[in-house]
């Protein structure tokens, strides 16, 4: 019997890869389910098992089964390692995904996994946590702190119950390497809350997962009830989320867990000394967890070789918007943003010039080619006036009007902030007002203004310069004064527009680009 | 004494100040205790960091922004309220770039605010008006143009205060204050983000949302987005007197803030040690009673009942009164005569009507309210104990892991100290409930009792030995304390008693209703828990087995070793705002002040030199042997200060009988109370705004009463009972009531070192205040009981007579609710009716479908002793065979039914038990409609015969 390999990973699912499997189910092959392989211009991809390995095609349309079979199949791409694409890459947390059945112990274990869990329990907690110190792991959810850290402030408070919780609210728009790893490979997070629950001491963890990811709490919950008895007595639960994007933020996250309106909390107390239900808490992101069975595994100098500066380890990259190669790129932290773009990302699927990408999601800054020998690596983005964020790269063409963008930098913090603090709260929607009339040339004195009631109001138009200045203490004090980094981050994108791409505040884009 | 705004630091104090911490501060070396916040430590030393959100009463919330500091080697700006302080810190508060950014957030304020402050009703009383002064905002860039909530409705629905969102800064200090002090959690932050809105419970509106009104909210809140109606009404006040509460046992001390003699609203206070700047409904809001258009100003005589009042002068009134008392003392005897204290009034005023009655009437017929509810207390406590009051501070809950709440419904009849509670309980303290209702503590937001015993009514005692046959007989007693601190032998023979096989819960499980399981359980945890305290009310001691359920509370501390130390103890809730004070000045008739019984050679000697007469050894008469003898003729004149007997006291009929068979009732009451419809003279009294006094509370804390404003009646209470006693011919010189307090102290041992002084100098003391312990005793028995070993008694269960059988199969209780005080001669009164404005019938959906009655039907409600009507609530709150209704509405005369059963060893009024009927009916019984005639035409008052 023939055996194929399609992914059922949502993504993969929104091109086809259903009606594909139909197709093959029609014609007596079995067919593994697995995650994505990650570059989703070859999805639907089917990977047919030869004696020269796994053959993969894509796309494929359910109409085209035949030709697969028979390998006559134009889109023949080959063994998959070998494909440009993902022959560059690192795979050191997703060196699983795409290749498994996701909820196949089996397949997990036969690929390496458990091991990190049975050298970790093997060790002291203390020694797991140096281990992790030693990676140089930092958080992966975009604040970039060392992990290890993290946990050992965990471990060092003493408490009757300390949690696990790792944040799966994957909200930034152009990300999905969360999604892709619950996805393809749950038993690797599983394995690295287990960890991370061995070296601080912990019973019980929360997967906080956004309820736009229907696939991912599926097959979560599917893993955890499976690989309960293997992890025990750590338990797991998960959590679904409600649609806020705030959430993300960890104590918002924490609050939500709680059963509470999900809203920033002050800081300190730490969550790793008074976390979930006031106990000690790791919280990390999926993919900070999810690379913890590979330090552990493979040690931490195995990890820590790799990088740039203070940066360690690989990241995984997702490329999105209007890009040609979009997809999850896992590399080593040093690789330019140029490389990424062009030559991973293969420019624009329009094929017109780029104009901006936006690094980081929506809180990100935009950069221009010219920026475009940016290493990724915090400290590098952080000097440039940005930041790495969750390590999604959003991609736009000519055609994009900054000023635009910049309003909806403004637009997207109004419509998800929490209401907490005032910067955020009030200040978002001032700045969508305020770049509307930047845009609109400035504005005259209102009718109150002009009432003689008020004396101490400016009385005098106000040009787009003096709104322009408006706009930028108008980011000052959201970035400085604002509680979480949903108000504090909304500067990036407003900012890095207005001083890359000032000539978009004068005029629309379309303008120019017509010009 | 002048405005003065309360200081706010900021942030609360840090909970554990063993360590301090310097650091510096603008320049400046500061220590303070570690886990201070930097907005608290800058605070201290006069600096005051600009602030919205933050205020010494909530935890620090950190989302407004203002307060944002810079820090030497930390990046950013972190806020300093919710910033710990760390050793060598550096901290700038000022500097261009913070100045710049607190600017900046106050531009955003400003953009979505209401600018017309000259005509808002916090002009000169608002935080955000002083902030934005205070970082120099003077233009808003931004202009008024743009996205607001200036079109957003007021709410105007609660009584007492208004709710204006476009003045809303949405700090959340509402919504905190209504959770961390209050723990109702009714008002939430609704949406998100610019679209975030303070709302009461689902957006329904105050009123009918589950707010109780306590005024946390608007105490909280820095603008007049929530204000007062009095303040919008008169203006902001120029003065505040610390005064203390007149409704319940909790004594909250307040701030009576004043424009000139007009009194603008009433703030709890924030250094008041019985409610730590926390308030009810009752206390914060409703006084309105004060200047009601029924409150008589002028006295009153009249010859017999059947006729009109005629007002009088004073002195005639005065001297009418004292010529009817020498009168009838010489047709019918000394002894035919007598009074009545109130627990309402003052210590001062209290003691100075027992004086009268002592002194100048020479017999020892002197009563008190406290007949009706916590006399039991008085006496099992001091059996058991020593001391007749309860053994803790209301602080001692915050070292509580279990508390016991036995029939009390603080949530209720003491919302401060519940609140107190609740906040304990959040901490995870574990709660048992023992009530025949499921009253809101057994399940309310972030509250849920870990056991509630829904007992029937009556069988208290069982219960609690049930209890105790558990902790004896599972070993859980606490042998140590006991051999250590207790009569050993007495603890035998109580233990051998309660580990009967009969005693155990398994065989009074059908008696008492409470499954076995669940008591075993509660009474394990109350055993094991960690510090276990006690709260108890009327529901423990108004049975015909009310002393014995004291004394069995008291075994049960005893045996778990919970007495002596923070966090234990047994503890009444005490009804009224001096009911412990009115107790402790010799308001009974067997005791003289501090519990000294009248036969006692030694004190009455000490008296009668003090007083300059001979007083009577004998015991005088109780409140219903008062009554029985008025009926039997030989008791022929009352004076009865502040107490409505007639609707208080149980049994109705037989109260009207005895009354209306005296020839002279002197009823000194603020309203035409129900009392005064068999009264020949009235006598003006005063509110507790218009005098000098002190009152007791539950806590034997004494604090004082402060005059706010004159009488409008012209004299204080205890000047009328001076006038009176002066025209008996006594030589009464009182010019203030500290020198009654002087002599008070004077007679009293627990009070020696009471003083009006003393009390300015400490806000207040805790009886016993000797020599040994002169700034007083929070709490009591600490190394050993006041009466020397802790006593065990044995109180065997025995059932009420009250029965219920097939003419009258259902059990009647009666209690209290929020927003009403007991007779309700005040709060009915109040804008409070608009929560409450008729007593209602609890009865089980079952008893109610076996009736053919609905919910919100014209019941009639029947026992042996007489028959009212009201309309029936249909809830599961009550259980199946048990109703309930409150008694505040002389319309309904819940008292009309309840019977003459009365505790065994004090006649405390069996009020929570008694057997009934209930049936349909078409509205008020023939009872209810005579009376309403007879009051009616009681009530009338001549009018000057001019044209």
């Amino acid at each position: 019997m023939i055996r194929a390999y399609v992914s059922g990973d949502m993504a993969s699912v929104a091109l086809g890869a259903d009606e594909v499997v139909a197709a093959l189910a029609v014609r007596g092959v079995e067919v593994v389910r697995t995650g994505s392989r990650g570059l989703f211009r070859i999805e639907p991809l089917v990977e047919i098992d030869t004696p020269e390995g796994r053959i993969a095609y894509g796309p494929v349309e359910a109409n085209e089964i035949d030709a697969v079979l028979d390998g006559t199949h134009a889109s023949r791409i080959g063994r998959i390692e070998d494909h440009p694409f993902f022959a560059r890459q690192q795979r050191f947390t997703f060196a699983r995904c795409g290749v498994i059945d996701p909820l196949s112990l089996d397949d997990y274990a036969a690929h390496g996994g458990w091991q990190a869990l049975d050298k970790a329990r093997a060790l002291t907690p203390q020694a797991v946590v140096d281990e992790v110190k030693a990676s140089g792991l930092r958080g992966r959810g975009g604040a970039g702190f060392p992990t290890g850290i993290k946990w050992q402030t965990v471990l060092d408070t003493r408490s009757p119950e300390k949690f696990i919780v790792c944040n799966a609210d994957e909200g930034d728009s152009g990300t999905f390497a969360d999604r892709m790893l619950m996805e393809g490979d749950p038993f690797c997070l599983i394995e690295g809350m287990a960890i991370a629950a061995h070296a601080v001491g912990a019973g019980h963890g929360f997967i906080y997962i956004r309820s736009e990811y229907p696939f991912a709490i599926r097959v979560m919950q599917a893993a955890i009830t499976r690989a309960a008895p293997r992890i025990a007595p750590f338990a797991l639960e998960v959590r679904v989320g409600a649609g806020a994007y705030v959430c993300g933020e960890e104590t918002a996250l924490l609050d939500s867990i709680e059963g509470k309106r999900g809203q920033v909390r002050a800081k300190p107390p730490l969550p790793a000394i008074e976390g979930l239900f006031g106990r000690p808490t790791v919280i990390n992101n999926v993919l900070s967890l999810a690379a913890v069975p590979f330090i552990v595994a493979e040690g931490a100098q195995a990890y820590q070789a790799v990088g740039f500066g203070r940066s360690r380890g690989t990241m995984p990259i997702q490329l999105a918007g209007n890009v040609r190669n979009g997809g999850l790129f896992e590399a080593g932290f040093g690789i330019t943003l140029g490389e990424l773009v062009n030559d991973i990302g293969g420019g624009t699927e329009t094929g017109r010039p780029v104009k901006a990408v936006q690094v980081g999601g929506p809180l990100g800054a935009y950069f221009p080619p010219a920026m475009f020998d940016l290493p990724f690596d915090y400290e590098a983005f952080a000097a440039a006036g940005g930041l790495i964020g969750h390590a999604g790269i959003t991609v736009f063409d000519d055609t994009v009007d900054m000023a635009h963008m910049a309003r909806f930098a403004m637009e997207f913090c109004a419509h998800e902030s929490c209401g907490k603090c005032t910067p955020c709260r009030i200040g978002a929607v001032r700045g969508m007002e305020t770049i509307d009339r930047i845009v609109g040339g400035g504005r005259q004195p209102g009718g109150l203004e002009a009432m003689p009631q008020m004396r101490n109001a400016a009385a005098r138009p106000r040009d787009r310069a003096a709104e322009i200045a408006l706009l930028r203490d108008l980011c000052d004090t959201m970035k400085f004064g604002s509680l979480c980094a949903l108000g504090g981050f909304t500067p990036y994108p407003v900012l890095s527009a207005l001083d890359h791409f000032p000539q978009d505040f004068d005029q629309p884009a379309t303008a120019q680009a017509a010009e | 004494m002048a405005w003065i705004s309360e200081t706010d630091l900021g942030t609360k104090p840090a909970p554990d100040s063993a360590r301090t911490v310097s650091l510096r501060i603008d320049g400046d070396t500061v220590t303070v205790p570690e886990g201070t916040s930097i907005m608290r430590a800058a605070a201290l030393r006069g600096t005051n960091i600009p602030k919205l959100c933050a205020t010494d009463r909530l935890d620090a919330f950190g989302s407004c922004r203002l307060c944002l500091v810079e820090i030497e080697g930390r990046a950013g700006y972190p806020a300093s309220c919710t910033t710990p302080v760390t050793e060598g810190m550096v901290v700038r508060t000022e500097s261009a770039k913070l100045a710049k950014l607190r600017r900046g957030v106050m531009e955003l304020y400003i953009s979505d605010h209401p600018l017309d402050c000259l005509t808002c009703s916090a002009n000169g009383d608002c935080e955000l008006q002083d902030q934005a002064g205070a970082v120099g905002l003077r233009d808003v860039r931004y202009g008024y143009d743009g996205a607001n909530h200036l079109q957003a409705a007021k709410d105007e629905s609660n009584p007492y205060f208004d709710f204006d969102p476009a003045k809303c800064i949405v700090c959340s200090r509402c919504v905190r204050a209504c959770d961390e002090v209050q723990g109702t959690f009714a008002l939430t932050i609704d949406g998100s983000g610019f679209g975030s809105k303070v709302v009461a419970s689902a957006d329904e509106g105050f009123l009918p949302s589950e707010c109780v009104s306590c005024g946390a909210c608007v105490q909280a809140c820095p603008t007049s987005a929530l204000i007062e109606k009095t303040v919008t009404d008169i203006g902001t006040p120029d003065r505040a007197i610390v005064t203390t509460c007149a409704y319940c046992g909790v004594g909250c001390t307040f701030r009576a803030e004043m424009r000139g003699e007009q009194l603008v609203r009433m703030v709890p206070w924030k250094e008041g040690k019985a409610n730590r700047g926390h308030s009810c409904v009752k206390g914060r809001f409703a006084w309105g009673y004060a200047n009601h258009r029924d409150r008589i100003l002028n006295p009153m005589i009249r010859e017999s009942v059947d006729q009109p009042w005629r007002e009088v002068s004073w002195d005639e009134a005065i001297a009418h009164t004292a010529s009817e008392f020498r009168r009838i003392q010489a047709k019918y005897g000394t002894r035919s005569v007598g009074g009545i204290t109130s627990s309402r009034c003052t210590n001062e005023e209290t003691f100075l009507v027992q004086k009268l009655i002592r002194q100048g009437f020479g017999n020892n017929n002197v009563d008190t309210c406290a007949r009706v509810c916590h006399s039991p207390t008085g006496y099992g406590l001091s059996t058991t104990f020593g001391t007749s009051a309860g053994t803790q501070d209301f602080d001692s809950v915050e070292h509580s892991d279990v508390i016991m709440v036995i029939g009390a419904n603080p949530t209720d009849g003491h919302p401060v100290f519940a609140s107190r509670m609740k906040q304990r309980l959040r901490q995870g303290a574990r709660l048992i409930v023992v009530d025949p209702r499921r009253i809101d503590l057994v399940h309310s937001p972030h509250v849920d009792a870990a056991h509630h015993l829904p007992l029937k009514p009556g069988t208290n005692v069982a219960v609690l030995t049930a209890m105790a046959h558990v902790v004896v007989t599972e070993g859980l007693a606490d042998e140590a304390f006991i051999r250590e601190r207790c009569d050993w032998d007495e603890y035998s023979d109580w233990a051998a008693f309660v580990a009967q096989p009969e005693r155990s819960p398994e065989a009074t499980a059908a008696l008492t209703g409470v499954p076995a399981a669940d008591l075993r359980a509660a009474a394990r945890l109350f055993a094991t828990g960690g510090n276990g305290a006690i709260y108890y009310g009327l529901g423990v001691t108004e049975h015909s087995q009310g002393s014995s359920t004291v004394m069995a509370i008291a075994n049960l501390a005893m045996a778990t070793g919970n007495i002596g130390r923070e966090g234990v103890g047994v503890n009444p809730l005490r009804g009224q705002n001096n009911v412990q004070g009115s107790c402790d000045m010799g308001s009974f008739p067997h005791e003289y002040s501090g519990y000294r019984h009248v036969s006692d050679p030694a004190t009455r000697t000490l008296f009668e030199t003090a007083w300059g007469v001979s007083l009577d050894p004998e015991p005088g008469l109780r409140i219903p042997n008062m009554l029985d003898a008025a009926t039997d003729g030989t008791f022929k004149a009352l004076f009865i200060q502040g107490e409505d007997i007639l609707q208080s006291d149980p049994n109705t009929h037989h109260v009207a009988a005895g009354l209306a068979a005296m020839e002279c009732v002197v009823v000194q009451d603020l309203f035409l109370n129900e009392t005064a419809n068999y009264a020949h003279i009235f006598l003006p009294g005063s509110t507790f705004l218009e005098k000098d006094g002190t009152f007791t509370n539950a806590e034997r804390r004494i604090q004082l009463v402060r005059k706010v404003m004159d009488p409008l009646n012209g004299y204080a209470d205890w000047e009328i009972v001076q006038l009176v006693a002066q025209a008996l011919g006594l030589d009464w010189q009182y010019t203030h009531p500290s020198e009654i307090m002087d002599e008070i102290a004077a007679l009293t041992p627990t009070f020696a070192k009471v003083s009006y002084l003393a009390l300015e100098e400490h806000g207040s003391l805790q009886w016993p205040a000797t020599d040994a312990a002169p700034l007083g005793t929070p709490t009591m028995h600490v190394d050993g009981f006041v009466r020397g070993k802790g006593k065990f008694v044995v109180a065997d269960y025995v059932p009420t007579d009250e029965r219920t059988g097939p003419r009258f199969p259902l059990l009647l209780t009666t209690g209290r609710i929020l927003s009403q005080y007991n007779v309700g001669a005040q709060t009915r009164r109040t804008e409070n009716v608009a929560w409450h404005a008729e007593d209602r019938l609890e009865i089980h959906p079952h008893d109610a479908e076996n009736r053919g009655l609905r919910d919100g039907d014209w019941v009639s409600l029947r026992s042996r002793a007489g028959e009212t009507t009201l309309r029936a609530l249909i809830t599961d709150r009550v259980a199946p065979g048990v109703v309930y209704t409150t008694f505040h509405h002389p319309d309904t005369q819940a008292n009309v039914i309840t019977t003459d059963y009365s505790d065994w060893a004090t006649n405390c009024p069996e009020y929570k038990v008694t057997a009934v009927e209930v049936s349909p009916s078409n509205g008020p019984s023939e009872w209810q409609r005579a009376y309403a005639d007879q009051a009616a035409r009681a009530r009338r008052i001549e009018t000057e015969a001019a044209e």
